[in-house]
C-alpha cells in the first residue's frame, strides 16, 4: 500500500514549520513519527495534499523538570520517554505506559505529540495525561496557548488544536515517589487496549484515574475519585468506573464487556496504586 | 513532488530522486535491490520490513524515503555476509530459528536492535523485545533460543555496533 500523492515538506525550524503551515491549505498535515498518519494515508483514510515533517526539530525535544512540572517536547518519541531516567523518576506512570505502546519499532518512531494531536481514545498516553492533569501548549499565528488535557480531547480523533496550530509541548506535574498503576487489557502484546486504566496517587494521598477506550475521548474517572474521597474502599469505588462513559462496541469487545473490564481493571489499578 | 535524497545504506552512499510518497521499504527493495527486507503486512504490525535506521530498529513500511534523507540504514544484507554471519544470523542457523523464513530478516534485525539497546536480555525480555515481529510458523521458542545463542557469542555483531556508534556520534541515537 502506498499513500496517495502528496508533497513532502521538511521543516528546518519551528518558525519554518509555521510558515509552511500558513502557506499551504487546510489539507496539510504535520508529521512527527508518522506512525498514525502514514498508516492512515496508506489505508486512504487520510489524503493530505502536503505533509510537513517536524520530526527533526530540536525545538520539539525539550525534556526537563521546571519546578515540579515536567516539560515534554512534542517530538519526544515513546522510546525517549520509556528510557529516560528523568521521566522514570518523576513520572513513572508515563514512562511505563509509554513502554506498553505498540511495539519496540513503533516506539522508536511514534511521539507523545503525535499521540496527543491524533486524539485516539484507544491510545495509551491521552488517558494517562488526563489522569495526570497534564496541559498542552499550542503555538498558532496569535501566539501560544495552554489547554488542559481534559479540555483538549473533543471527540473521536478530534482535538482543540486548530489547523494552523503546532503542539509544542506537554506539561505534566511530576509525581516522584508516589504509587501508580497502568492496567492495559489487550489480547496480543502489540494490540491497542481493549480497555486501559491509569491511576496516580497524589501528594495528599488521593488518587486520579484516566480510562482508555471507554468513549470517544479519554475519560477521567471522576465518580471513582469522588467515591474514594468520600471514604469508599477499593471495591466499592471501582464499581463507579463505568459511570459517565460511553464504551464503544467493536470487533474486539462490546460496550457492556468494556464496562465490566473498566470496573475490574480500576480495582486492580487502585490496589496497585496504594488506595484503600 | 520529487526529492533528491542521499542515504548511507549498508555502508554505501546512495543518491537518488524519489517521490514524496515512496516508502523506505520500496526504496530498499525496488531501487537498491536489497530484497532481504520483506514486505509482510504492510501496515506496521508484522515487522518483516524491520531495518536499523540510525541505530534503532524501525519498520521501513512506515517510514518515507524522503524523511530518511541523510540517515544511515543497515539492512539484513549489511549485518554480515554468507561467509561471515553476524552472531544473530549465526544464532538463527545454529538454533533452527526459522521455518519458512519469511519473517526471519525482520526477526534478525529486530533482535540485533534489541541487543544494541540491552546487551543481555533474559528470556522474557527477549520475548517482549521481539513483540513487534510476527512469525506465522509460530517458531517463537527457537527464535528466542537463537537470540540467546547470539548473546553468548558476540551480541549484535561488529557491523551493527559500528552503525550504532556512528548514529551516537552524529547525535541521532
Amino acid at each position: 500500500m502506498i499513500p496517495a500523492g502528496f508533497d513532502y515538506l521538511r521543516a528546518t525550524s519551528l518558525e519554518h514549520a509555521a510558515q509552511l503551515l500558513a502557506s499551504h491549505d487546510d489539507d496539510t498535515k504535520l508529521m512527527a513519527g508518522g506512525h498514525s498518519l502514514i498508516p492512515l494515508m496508506k489505508f486512504r483514510l487520510a489524503a493530505p495534499t502536503a505533509v510537513i515533517d517536524i520530526s527533526g526539530l530540536a525545538e520539539l525535544r525539550t525534556l526537563e523538570l521546571e519546578g515540579d512540572m515536567l516539560r515534554l517536547g512534542a517530538g519526544l518519541r515513546y522510546r525517549d520517554l520509556e528510557f529516560s531516567d528523568l521521566v522514570r523518576d518523576q513520572l513513572p506512570l508515563l514512562a511505563y505506559a509509554s513502554s506498553t505502546v505498540g511495539d519496540r519499532q513503533v516506539r522508536a518512531r511514534g511521539t507523545i505529540g503525535g499521540a496527543v494531536v491524533h486524539g485516539d481514545p484507544a491510545a495509551d498516553l491521552p488517558a494517562v495525561l488526563v489522569a495526570l492533569d497534564a496541559t498542552v501548549v499550542l503555538r498558532g499565528p496569535a501566539g501560544d496557548r495552554e489547554v488542559t488535557a481534559v479540555d483538549f480531547f473533543l471527540d473521536f480523533w478530534q482535538t482543540a488544536a486548530e489547523p494552523d496550530e503546532i503542539l509544542l509541548e506537554v506539561r505534566v506535574p511530576a509525581q516522584p515517589g508516589r504509587a501508580w498503576s497502568y492496567q492495559k487489557f489487550h489480547q496480543r502484546s502489540q494490540d491497542w487496549a481493549v480497555v486501559g486504566v491509569a491511576a496516580q496517587q497524589r501528594a495528599d494521598g488521593s488518587h486520579t484515574l484516566g480510562l482508555v477506550n471507554m468513549g470517544p475521548v479519554p475519560v477521567r474517572a471522576r465518580a471513582v475519585e469522588q467515591a474514594l474521597a468520600d471514604g469508599a474502599g477499593i471495591a466499592a469505588a471501582a464499581e463507579h468506573a463505568a459511570e459517565g462513559t460511553s464504551a464503544p462496541t467493536d470487533l474486539r469487545a462490546d460496550g457492556e464487556y468494556r464496562e465490566h473490564l473498566a470496573r475490574v481493571l480500576t480495582a486492580k489499578a487502585l490496589s496497585e496504586a496504594g488506595a484503600g | 513532488m520529487k526529492h533528491d535524497v542521499s542515504l548511507r545504506v549498508n555502508g554505501t552512499t546512495t543518491d537518488d530522486t524519489v517521490e514524496s510518497r515512496q516508502l523506505l521499504v520500496h526504496y530498499l527493495r525496488d531501487t537498491l535491490g536489497l530484497t532481504g527486507t520483506h514486505v509482510g503486512c504492510d501496515s506496521s504490525n508484522c515487522g518483516a520490513c524491520t531495518v536499523l535506521l540510525d541505530g534503532v530498529a524501525v519498520k521501513s513500511c512506515t517510514v518515507l524515503t524522503a524523511a530518511a534523507d541523510g540517515a544511515e540504514v543497515l539492512t539484513i544484507e549489511g549485518l554480515g555476509s554468507t561467509e561471515d554471519l553476524s552472531p544473530v544470523q549465526q544464532g538463527f542457523r545454529q538454533c533452527h530459528g526459522l521455518q519458512c523464513g519469511y519473517c526471519t530478516p525482520g526477526m534478525v534485525v529486530s533482535a540485533t536492535g534489541l541487543l544494541l539497546d540491552q546487551p543481555s536480555p533474559d528470556g522474557q525480555q527477549i520475548r517482549e523485545g521481539l513483540e513487534g515481529n510476527l512469525c506465522r510458523c509460530t517458531g517463537y521458542q527457537m527464535i528466542v533460543e537463537s537470540v540467546q545463542w547470539a548473546i553468548e557469542n558476540g551480541g549484535p555483531g561488529a557491523a551493527a555496533r559500528a552503525h550504532a556508534d556512528r548514529a551516537v556520534q552524529a547525535g541521532k541515537r
